[in-house]
């Protein structure tokens, strides 16, 4: 009686007597033939003292950098101790999908603010339970803008390369054409965009600040988007969101994205939190678990899961998606992540975020680390130079500093956040200045 | 007024013009609470025997079948904020109007629709 | 019912404070500046705990009670998986680093896919897909590129039995095949006539849960295996319910080609309340040369030039790997090949104890669930599977899958899963023999309950027809 089982032996023969079986004899209905004819080949069970011991050793063999200044889709931010306490309360994390509702108030409940929230800082009416991260969120919007005649969408080439990427994955054998648009000096203009619009063209993806860190004119591009019948898709940061115009205030009709950075976190790139919110006309579309609000017996407010209608479970073979899942436990962190920092906290973190990055950014020039791109950015950035990009990595790796990410042979694509204060930015500087010199 | 129908239980109104469809009683029974329907656009192609829109209940959808070839010249846009009424009143509430002719010999006459053994 | 968090807000209140400015405010372009704050809830780190603990009280996890949610495995979480989840060692890395700096995550990654791979009598894994469904459409655009690589391009369809999770379909259309539903023989198997009849050289794949939606096991696997492969179509097995077979049968030597596992059923993470979950897809040698981009294999990520892609942003759901990784190296190869044993025996014995009472829509042994009809209870008292599954809420218990596989009329699917006592099945069957006594005597005490839950019965075609996704802010 161990490894989490609770029958003593005695209780089992009760149990194999009743069913009138035997060990050897229970699993008759499957054919001798198949069967595994010796134990699995795996070590044997360690005590949880052993298996402490065991995992601590290899969690010991990573580099946890005590500065980091690289995001690329996954940031470090200051996670408050109260989020990680309710991220790990049994009662959320032991649930499975509250399909139960009168049982299930408090889950269906924690879902809905989530929602609530990721409504207000897209400015959108309807969002769902949460997708895998924003990789995926963003494929599972590419058939929420198909129409019968329109079935080609438009990336711009400054979206996060693994978003494309995964995008592709998901399209690849479907009767969709995904177009890359190239861009130029890191941002996607009109100049370039206008020409691609006509009749077939069912949406544009754009990442808003953009994967090198860059404001995109979304507000601009928008009005042309709209003007030839296609729909805008803005990939957003849900923290920049406290600062920036919303997507829906930019013209987005679909606002999906990563929100690792609301109180995730880093965790060797997973689990995220993809979100994906919408306008009333294309709520019925989003893929994925919703919750909503409605009524018991009695009248009272409650929470149910809804538009169920749309799911595989009902559509089968006519869903366009699988999803069976979402992030409940992850939305929940980010729940309650929003709820303590409050929308003074997380204009403040974003801020931090924006100011640093920026005063960072005027040093690294000084210093021989010019912009990549003479665009205005948020919190993320690429310089250019003379330096050659692993080098400088290298360098900041000594102090236990993680760089800039590498994206080209001089250039490195910085992220700055509240964990880094100037004193450590000027820090960082002033071992880049000494040592490259 | 001729109504005549799918095996899957939509009608069209045969002898006016443009054909008003819509589905049975049974239909709107068996589906049960009918809480949205996904309708074509004007102007969108239909044809005779294919998918032109669903109708959905909390925990089935269902497709809708054209009974006739043609071109949607109007949709029923107070489904998509009152779906109930066609639990209220199939009969009376069309979904879909099409132009187009009605191949009367492929579709059921309403009293051997009625009579049918339906599940 | 409690106050939503934003009802809890007070205008100047906050929660946790940050440090003071440090660098010159950043002039942006006005037309990119929101106007307003967003309107989210101000409130102090007092009001969240409050607001959360309330929530926790109206939440049901298998930490609470019996869980017996079939298809679902809803097993015991250990509390060591949680906690080695939580070591800085494996939170605190990013993605990005350079292999050398993350050498104890790599070595966790690829001792866990081998250790899969044993479990499964696969050759490869990929930890890249995030839940079952994600493997599922992973598995088939697997297949899919591999019938390409052979310029075999004429099959366009995948069979799924008419027993399957939903997901099957769903995935095989997201992947761009039609889908063949075959329907279910009298022993709850594969029609294998049915099955013949279907094949062709169209067939990309089968796909096939075994234990099936029933749980039952196919004795014609083997058959069924050598039929699809000779018409050159590939086996997909659907690890939802490994949870019966540990230690006892693989899935690579009943002659499947691809498999997804979920590893929050089988290998003891926790659902969360719907997710994250993680949901590794092991391949035979054929098809690992179109693995995802992104798969760890011999502990680097190589360019694979025949790779279907990438499914997601980097590795897959790591720290939920870190979770499955604990479970197995404390169970060990022994202690998996008992938990299914226990499995199988507890659903065995709960059925045994209900049969009499129930109908059970397949008799014979099961394995790791069972499937009751409640069809001729809902005859004679009009008392429905979900009238009985409310009442159930107020025992403290979670009931069982309803209506699921669509085959069975009013369907209770049953799974007990190893890390329940004997006394909790008892006390489990005892309720059902009252539940039915009861039903007869007054069936309205069911179509009214539940009465102790925070809320009674929601309206969803209310939900539905109006829908209200988020708060009046």
């Amino acid at each position: 009686m161990s490894d989490y089982l609770l029958s003593t032996p005695a209780q089992t023969q009760a149990m194999l007597d009743t069913v009138g079986k035997t060990r050897e004899t229970l699993f008759d209905s499957i054919p001798a033939s198949l069967k595994l004819k010796r134990p699995l080949n795996l070590p044997k069970g360690l005590s949880e003292m052993e298996v402490l011991a065991k995992l601590s050793a290899l969690a010991a063999k990573n580099k946890v950098y005590a500065t980091i200044l690289r995001g690329a889709g996954a940031e470090h931010h200051y996670i408050p101790a109260v989020v990680k306490n309710f991220g790990s309360r049994e009662e959320f994390v032991s649930a499975y999908t509250p399909y139960q509702a009168e049982f299930s108030q408090g889950i269906l409940q924690s879902i809905f603010e989530y929602q609530s929230a990721i409504c207000e800082l897209t400015g959108m009416d309807g969002a769902n339970a949460s997708v895998y991260d924003g990789a995926t969120a963003a494929a599972e919007s590419i058939q929420m803008v198909l129409e019968r005649t329109r079935k080609t969408v438009l990336i711009a080439d400054t979206v996060n390369p693994q978003t494309i990427a995964t995008i592709q994955t998901y399209t690849q054998y479907l009767d969709i054409d995904i177009r890359l648009v190239e861009t130029k000096n890191g941002a996607l203009d009109l100049a370039t965009l206008k020409p691609l619009l006509n009749e077939t063209i069912a949406g544009v993806l754009v990442q808003h600040p953009n994967y090198w860190g860059v404001l995109e004119d979304v507000g601009t591009l928008s009005v042309d988007i709209h003007a030839a019948g296609a729909k805008l898709i803005v990939y957003g940061h849900p923290l920049a969101m406290t600062v920036l115009k919303s997507p829906r205030a930019l013209g987005a009709d679909i606002a999906v994205g990563e929100a690792q950075s609301l109180g995730l976190s880093l965790a060797y790139g997973g689990p995220y939190l993809g979100y994906m919110a919408t306008t009333n006309d294309l709520v019925r579309r989003l893929p994925g678990r919703i919750v909503g609000q409605t009524v018991d017996t009695d009248g009272k407010r409650a929470f149910v899961l809804t538009l169920q209608a749309r799911e595989q479970h009902i559509r089968r073979e006519k869903a366009t998606s699988s999803l069976c899942s979402n992030q409940a436990l992850c939305a929940l962190t980010a729940s309650v992540y929003v709820a303590v920092m409050g929308p003074q906290g997380l204009t403040e973190v974003a801020q931090h975020g924006l100011r640093r990055a920026h005063y960072f950014q005027k040093e690294l020039a000084k210093i021989g680390f010019p912009l990549a791109y003479n665009q205005p950015f948020f919190h993320e950035f690429v310089t250019t130079g003379n330096f050659n990009a692993i080098d400088v990595e290298a360098v900041l790796d000594r102090h236990n500093i993680l760089s800039g990410l590498p994206v080209g042979e001089h250039e490195l694509l910085w992220c700055v956040t509240e964990t880094t204060d100037k004193a450590t930015l000027d820090r960082v500087i002033a071992i880049l200045k000494e040592e490259l010199a | 007024m001729k109504r005549l129908y799918l095996p899957s239980h939509e009608w069209v109104l045969a002898d006016q013009a443009p054909h008003a469809v819509g589905i049975s009683d049974h239909a709107q029974h068996a589906l049960g609470d009918i809480v949205f329907v996904v309708l074509p656009a004007v102007g969108d192609p239909v044809t005779q025997g294919e998918r032109f829109g669903d109708v959905e209940s909390v925990k089935a959808v269902s497709e809708l079948i054209s009974p006739l070839s043609g071109k949607v010249v109007a949709v029923n846009e107070a489904l998509l904020s009152a779906p109930e009424t066609l639990n209220q009143d199939p009969l009376g509430t069309w979904i879909i109007q099409v132009e187009g002719t009605v191949n009367e010999a492929s579709l059921i006459d309403e009293a051997t629709y009625l009579a049918m053994d339906k599940d | 019912m409690s106050q939503l968090i934003f009802e809890r807000s007070v205008t100047g209140r906050r929660g946790i404070r940050l440090p003071d400015y440090d660098c010159p405010a950043v002039n942006l372009d006005d037309t990119q500046l929101r106007s307003t704050t967003p309107r989210l809830a101000s409130v102090s780190e007092v009001d969240v705990t409050r607001h959360y603990m309330a929530l926790s009280r109206q939440a049901f996890g298998v930490d609470n009670g019996f869980y017996p949610l079939g298809s679902c495995t809803m097993k015991h979480n250990p509390k060591i998986n949680d906690h080695m989840a939580s070591l800085a060692g494996f939170t605190g890395i990013h993605p990005t680093q350079n292999l050398e700096t993350v050498e104890g995550a790599l070595e966790l990654m690829d001792g866990l896919q081998r250790d899969l791979c044993e479990v499964t009598g696969m050759d490869a894994f990929t930890l890249q897909p995030s839940a079952g469904a994600h493997g599922e459409f992973t598995g088939l655009l697997l297949i899919r590129a591999y019938h390409q690589s052979r310029n075999d391009t004429k099959r366009t369809k995948v069979i799924v039995p008419d027993s399957a999770h939903g997901t099957n379909p769903a995935s095989a259309n997201m992947a761009g095949y039609s889908v063949v539903s075959i329907p279910s023989n009298p022993q709850g198997g594969v029609d294998v006539e049915a099955l013949k009849a279907v094949l062709s050289d169209e067939i990309a794949a089968l796909m096939l849960t075994n234990p099936n939606t029933l749980g039952l096991f196919d004795p014609n696997i083997a058959q069924i295996a050598d039929l699809v492969h000779q018409v050159g179509g590939l086996l997909y097995y659907d690890g939802a319910n490994l949870n019966a077979i540990m230690g006892q049968v693989r899935p690579g030597d009943m002659g499947f080609d691809v498999v997804h596992l979920n590893l929050h059923k089988t290998f003891s993470t926790p659902h969360g309340g719907g997710g994250p979950g993680s949901g590794p897809v092991g391949v035979k040698g054929l098809l690992m040369p179109f693995l995802p981009e992104g798969t760890l294999i011999d502990k680097t990520y190589p360019k694979l030039p025949k790779s279907i892609g990438r499914m997601r942003s980097y590795f897959g759901n790591f720290l939920v790997n870190v979770r499955a990784y604990t479970y197995i190296q404390s169970l060990g190869g022994e202690g998996l090949a008992e938990a299914s044993f226990m499995a199988v025996l507890n659903a065995n014995y709960l059925m045994e104890r209900l049969k009499a009472h129930y109908p059970v829509a397949y008799p014979g042994t099961c394995m790791h669930e069972f499937v009751l009809s409640l069809q001729d209870l809902k005859d004679s008292t009009g008392v429905r599977a979900m009238d009985l599954c409310k009442a159930m809420l107020d025992n403290g218990i979670h009931p069982p899958t309803m209506y699921f596989p669509l085959i069975v009329h009013e369907a209770l699917m049953i799974e007990p899963t190893e890390t329940e006592s004997k006394e909790t099945l008892d006390d489990f069957a005892d309720m059902m023999i009252g539940f039915k006594e009861k039903a007869i005597s007054d069936p309205d005490f069911f179509k009214n309950a539940p009465y102790t839950t925070p809320v009674k019965r929601v309206d969803d075609v209310l939900a539905a027809r109006k829908p209200i996704l988020k708060a009046s802010l």
